[in-house]
Formats: structure tokens, sequence, C-alpha cells
């Protein structure tokens, strides 16, 4: 992009891909939804993942449930454009990648059956954050979407999430594996020795099906790690380019902020950026207005209100400072919670209609 | 219920909770509390960057123990914090493996064995955690753990693991753990949720899937940010000017609105699950210090004493 988007609503005109990232409780599901219902409302073909196994995001888009298959959501969008949404099931999107990946079914069969495997499809740190950028780098691929906006998983951990789309490298360059994996001959037959010691004691403290399993998953990769590779690079690289937004969401609160903060730092580090943040559920102060205080009901509600919403914009505004190249969008609290797609509309008001000045949170 | 019975019904508090509920800033509370009854209390938190040290306006938590307040009738609070990676290499060396813990830890290979080994970070963790209940250095020893997908985890992974490991040290640990968590007299859940619609269905869910797979008893709910009733709010204002008319009333109408939908979770919430409720008071400040912190400790204190007598027991769900 030549200039910088001047509001959400132009970040969004300009990228293909929107990622959701927050800590658990801002309404990261909510932002998503509501920025890919407001891209089909403009004429795009959108798509929402959510990584939310709860049932509420299905029920305000009017369908049963949500799948790893994109559903269409009906009536979402206007002026031709679509809206569809799936859930991101992690183990079902390992599994494809490793279809993908093997030489053979045998292959295939033999890894997916293997524990360990299951172990890692189900439990690694880090497996949910890279089966969300992979199956959003496959939805990408079949150039069905003109914008996918995914919803990571609710991580404390801002940096599983960069480091997942390399984590499968990680472990195969594991000396470990090398060890188990290679052939002795020579110096490396005496390293394989020591790694069977290792591996003897090991099985002392973990037992030797846990061993033995890890050993059969090792080997029977075979020859498809460097799929895995080119695959996680190709997943980096895409999340590196303009065509794609982190979009930071994030409630007023400290503890909130500065664990988006920690995760801003990391996203620099990786040569990505936070193109906006979007600071959900801020406590609106009612104006400007001059209220003498009383012991009335109300007046004791405004002020309760306006307290907060002061110290609240005080925590925005210096976090915003710390991201001057982000948007900054705030979405008041509401007095409803999220049904239809109605709600998800009005939201993506909200979001699409401010621009970056919109700090006042009246 | 008293207090002093409250926190004298176990020896191991485990705190759980959905992310964003204030589970950090409650378990804070609890052990201001329990310290409050005069009780020796130990605050462990399990994640690094948690923020339990911001509610007694003290540094960061270090892996080793230290007072981070003291009750005027002697009761203290000890906090420290613990990770699954320091416990890895520490029961490696406790087991005669020092060296190759290292080597294992240098070259990156134990995220290999703790991954071919499912929950045996989160056991390692249980484990320090009943070493800690049997030194009986401390009366109460409170867990801030972690968030509640992975709470379901980290409570389940002993079963896992007694099953998986079969013989040798790891299924020993399992067995000891599952001892600890399933024996009501040494350890309890307490959930923390806020009355919203998604963190009390995951509540709900948490506390039934705790019981039936982790087999722990599950104390009181903790109800977090609770709006405290105000008088008045429907009475319309007699001042002059429409706008300050039309800011008075758009603030109680939305203090009314929030207000409803969270007596609606809570009845919801006490239709669901039949365990007690404590509710504490939404605070209207973004920032929790020690301030705050007696604030909610003061709440817990009420709500603990409003309890029937009862309202600890192992099993209350079925």
């Amino acid at each position: 992009m030549t200039t910088p988007p001047r509001s959400l609503a132009d970040l969004m005109a300009h990228v293909r891909m929107i990622v959701c990232a927050g800590t658990g409780g801002v309404g990261k599901t909510t932002i998503a939804a509501a920025l890919a219902l407001g891209a089909a409302q403009q004429g795009r073909n959108a798509i929402v993942v959510t990584v939310d196994p709860a049932r509420r995001l299905a029920q305000a888009l009017g369908l049963d449930s949500l799948s790893n298959e994109p559903t269409l959501v009906p009536g979402a969008g206007a002026h031709g454009g679509t809206l569809h949404a799936a859930m991101l099931d992690p183990r079902a999107t390992f599994d494809a990648m490793i279809t993908r990946c093997a030489h053979d079914e045998a292959q295939r069969d033999r890894i997916l059956a293997n524990r360990f495997y299951q172990n890692i499809a189900g439990n690694l740190a880090g497996t949910h954050e890279y089966m969300a950028m992979e199956k959003l780098y496959d939805l990408a691929s079949t150039g069905a979407y003109d914008l996918i906006v995914v919803d990571t998983p609710p991580t404390r951990d801002a940096l599983a999430f960069l480091d997942a789309p390399r984590l499968f490298a990680r472990l195969l360059d594991n000396w470990l594996y090398k060890l188990f994996v290679t052939p002795g001959r020579g110096l490396a037959r005496t390293a394989a020795a020591g790694a069977h010691t290792i591996a003897r004691q090991l099985t002392r403290v973990v037992g030797a099906a846990v061993i033995d399993d890890t050993i059969a998953f090792f080997r029977s990769l075979d020859g498809i790690e460097e799929g895995f590779r080119t695959r996680a690079n190709d997943v980096y690289r895409t999340l590196q380019s303009d065509d794609s937004a982190f979009v930071l969401v994030v409630s007023p609160r400290p503890d909130t902020l500065g664990e988006a903060g920690v995760f801003a730092s990391a996203l620099a580090e990786a040569d990505m950026a936070v193109r906006a943040i979007v600071v959900n559920r801020v406590t609106p102060s009612f104006g400007d207005v001059e209220v003498a205080t009383s012991r009335s009901g109300p007046a004791r509600a405004l002020a309760d209100f306006r307290a907060l919403a002061a110290r609240e914009e005080r925590e925005i505004v210096q976090f915003a400072a710390t991201l001057p190249g982000a948007l900054l969008t705030c979405v008041p609290m509401l007095g409803h919670d999220i049904h239809d797609l109605n709600g998800l509309a009005a939201i993506a008001e909200l979001l699409l209609s401010s621009n970056d000045e919109a700090v006042s949170t009246g | 219920m008293d207090p002093a019975s409250f926190f004298a019904a176990s020896r191991v508090v485990i705190v759980a909770g959905k992310g964003g509920v204030g589970k950090t800033v409650v378990s804070a509370a609890l052990a201001r509390a329990a310290a409050r009854s005069g009780l020796m209390t130990l605050l462990v938190e399990i994640d690094h960057r948690a923020s339990t040290h911001r509610s007694f306006d003290s540094a960061p938590l270090d892996y080793d123990e230290r007072e981070l307040w003291r009750a005027p009738d002697g009761g203290r609070v000890l906090g420290r914090s613990m990770s699954a990676d320091r416990a890895l290499v520490e029961y490696l060396q406790d087991h005669g493996m020092a060296r190759i813990a290292q080597r294992l830890d240098r070259s990156g290979a134990l995220t290999v064995i703790a991954t071919a080994t499912p929950g045996l970070k989160d056991l390692l963790v249980l484990g320090k955690i009943k070493q800690l209940e049997v030194a009986r250095r401390h009366d109460l020893v409170i867990v801030d753990a972690p968030a509640s997908g992975h709470a379901i985890s980290f409570l389940r992974a002993p079963t896992v693991l007694a099953d998986l490991a079969g013989a040798g040290p790891i299924h020993h640990q399992a067995n000891d753990a599952l001892a600890l968590l399933r024996d009501p007299a040494r350890c309890q859940v307490l959930l923390v949720t806020i009355a919203e619609e998604t963190p009390v269905n995951e509540a709900i869910e948490t506390a039934y899937a705790l019981e039936d797979d982790a087999g722990v008893a599950l104390g009181p709910i903790l109800v977090n940010a609770v709006y405290e009733p105000l008088a008045g709010l429907e009475r319309s204002s007699r001042a002059h000017a429409p706008e300050v008319r039309e800011a008075l009333a758009a603030a109680a109408e939305l203090r009314r609105v929030r207000t409803a939908l969270q007596d609606n979770e809570l009845a919801r919430l006490r239709g669901a699950l039949p365990l007690e409720q404590i509710r504490l008071p939404f605070l209207f400040t973004p920032t929790i210090g020690a301030t705050e912190s007696v604030a909610l400790a003061d709440a817990l204190v009420r709500g603990i004493e409003g309890l029937p007598a009862h309202a600890v027991r192992p099993g209350a769900l079925t």
C-alpha cells in the first residue's frame, strides 16, 4: 500500500486476510465475525474462521453449528457479497496436512495412528495456533474468498502463536530426533548409542510405550518433513505480506493491554505489524456535560461509569502511544448481548464507521 | 459459615476459571482473606507473566517464596511462581538425571519429551504442589490454575498418566497427585466466573468436567464483578438542562440493563450448577492494587459468612 489506511474500513478494503489476536474474554470472536460480516455487506466474499467452540457465534449467525468446512451464512451478504463461517478443528486440519504431505497412504496411516502424533495434534503448545495459520493459508490458496478473518486461540503466550508456523521445523531439527532416525555409522553410531542410553533412562521414567511411540513417529515421518518446512515458511511469509493485517483486540484494562503489548513486540520482531487496535467494551462517559454530584441512583450510576471511563481512556491513550502505526477503534460496552446478525451488523457499523480519532467513548 | 472453617476445609485450594474473569485477582483476595483468619497462606502462580503481585502492590513473584502481606493478628500471605519447565528439570535432577537434564534442556529435547508424554509437565507441577502440601510449612496453599480449557487438562493429567506410564516413578507421582486431588480434606477447586453468557457456559462445562474426569471436590463458585444494587435508578432527574437529564437517564438505563443481564445469568448459573455462589462486587476501576484487593477480600469474607455450614462438600454436583 502506498498511503497508510485512514480507518479500519480503509485497512479492511486493502487486505485479504485479517488475524484477530488478543487474550481470552475480550470479545475477539465477536469482533472477527463483525468484521467479516461488514465486508460481506460491502459486497465482498468473506469468511470468518473461529476457534471458539461456543455455540453462541453459530447461533448469532443463524446456523445450527459450525464445522471445519466453510458454511454459507444465509442472508448475511449484500451487493453480491457472501459470508461463510467455519470453526477451526485443529485435529482435522492437522490430519489434512499430514495427508497432503505424506508420500503414500501407508505412510499417512502410520502417522495418523501413532500415539505421539495424536498427542502433538491435541496437546502440544502452539498446535492450535499453528493450525489456525495452516487453515488460513489453506483457505487463501483456494482463492474462493476476498477476505479471510481468523480469530486466534485465546493464548496467554504470544510467542507460541508466532513460533507456531515453525514449530514442526524446530521439532524436526532436534538432535534427539536426528539421533533416533540416523542409521548408525562411525561417529554417528557412537552418538546413536548415546541416544539409546538416554532413551533407556527416559523409559525408566515415563515408560517404554511413550518412548517407542516417539521413535516410531519420527521414523514414520521419513522424508516428509521438507514438505512441512516449506509450508511453514509459506505461511510465515503470507503473514508478513501487506495482504495480511494483524488486528489486536483488547479490553481497556491494564492487564490485557499489557499482554497485548508483549504480543505486539513479538510480532514486530518477526517483521509483522499490528495494523489496528480494537478496544472492545469501553465504558461510555455519556458526553461531557457537567452533572452535580448527588446521592440519587442515576447520579451515582453516571459518576461510577464516568470515573471508570476516565481511567480507561488514560490506559487506552497510553497503550495506543506505544503502537503509533496502528489504527485505534473503540467499541463501547453495550446494553445488550449479541444474539443475531442484526446485533453483529451493529458492531460492524461501530467498527467500520469510526475513524482513527475515535478515542472518544461517548 | 465461619471463614476460619471455610479455609480449614482443605489444605490446597485450586482456583480455576476462563481468561478475563479475574481469576488472579480473586486468588489474591482469597489468600488475603485466609491470612486474616490467621492462616499462613502460600499463593502459587503457575503461568509466567501472571499479575498476582499487583494485588499486593509488590514486585513480580519469583520462584522462591516471599512474604506479600502480613495480617494484624499474625496470618501471612506468601507468594511464589512455579513453572512447568523448571518442574521437569527438577524432577529429572531428583531422579539422578542431573547431567542428562541439562543436556536435554539445552538442546530443546525437553519439549519433545514433554510432548511425547501428554500432561507430564502438568503432573510435575501438581507433584510440586503435593510436596508443598505434605511439607505442612503452610496452613493453606492457594493455586492460581491455568485458564479453564487448560485447567481441565491440568487436573486430568494424573488420571491420563497413571494409565499411560504403567509403572515407574511417573506412575507413582500420578497416583500421589490423584490421591491429593480426590481427597476433599486435602484439596478443593474453586471456580471463578463472571455473570455473562459465555463465561457462565464455560463455568458450567468446566464444573462437570472437573468433577467427572478429575474427581475433584468443588467449593462455592465465585462470581466476580457483579454490579451492586443501586436504589432509585428508575427515578427521573429534576435537572433543568435536557443534556443533563439525558446523560443521567442513559447512565441509569445502562446500569439497569447490565444488572438485569447479570441477574439473568446468575439465575441460569444457579439452575445449571448446584453450587453455592459467592458474589464479588464490580469495581469501577480498571486497575487492581492493594486497595481494591482489600475490598474484594472484605466482600469474600462477607460472602463466606453468608454461606450455609454445609457449603463445602465433595460430589456437590451429583
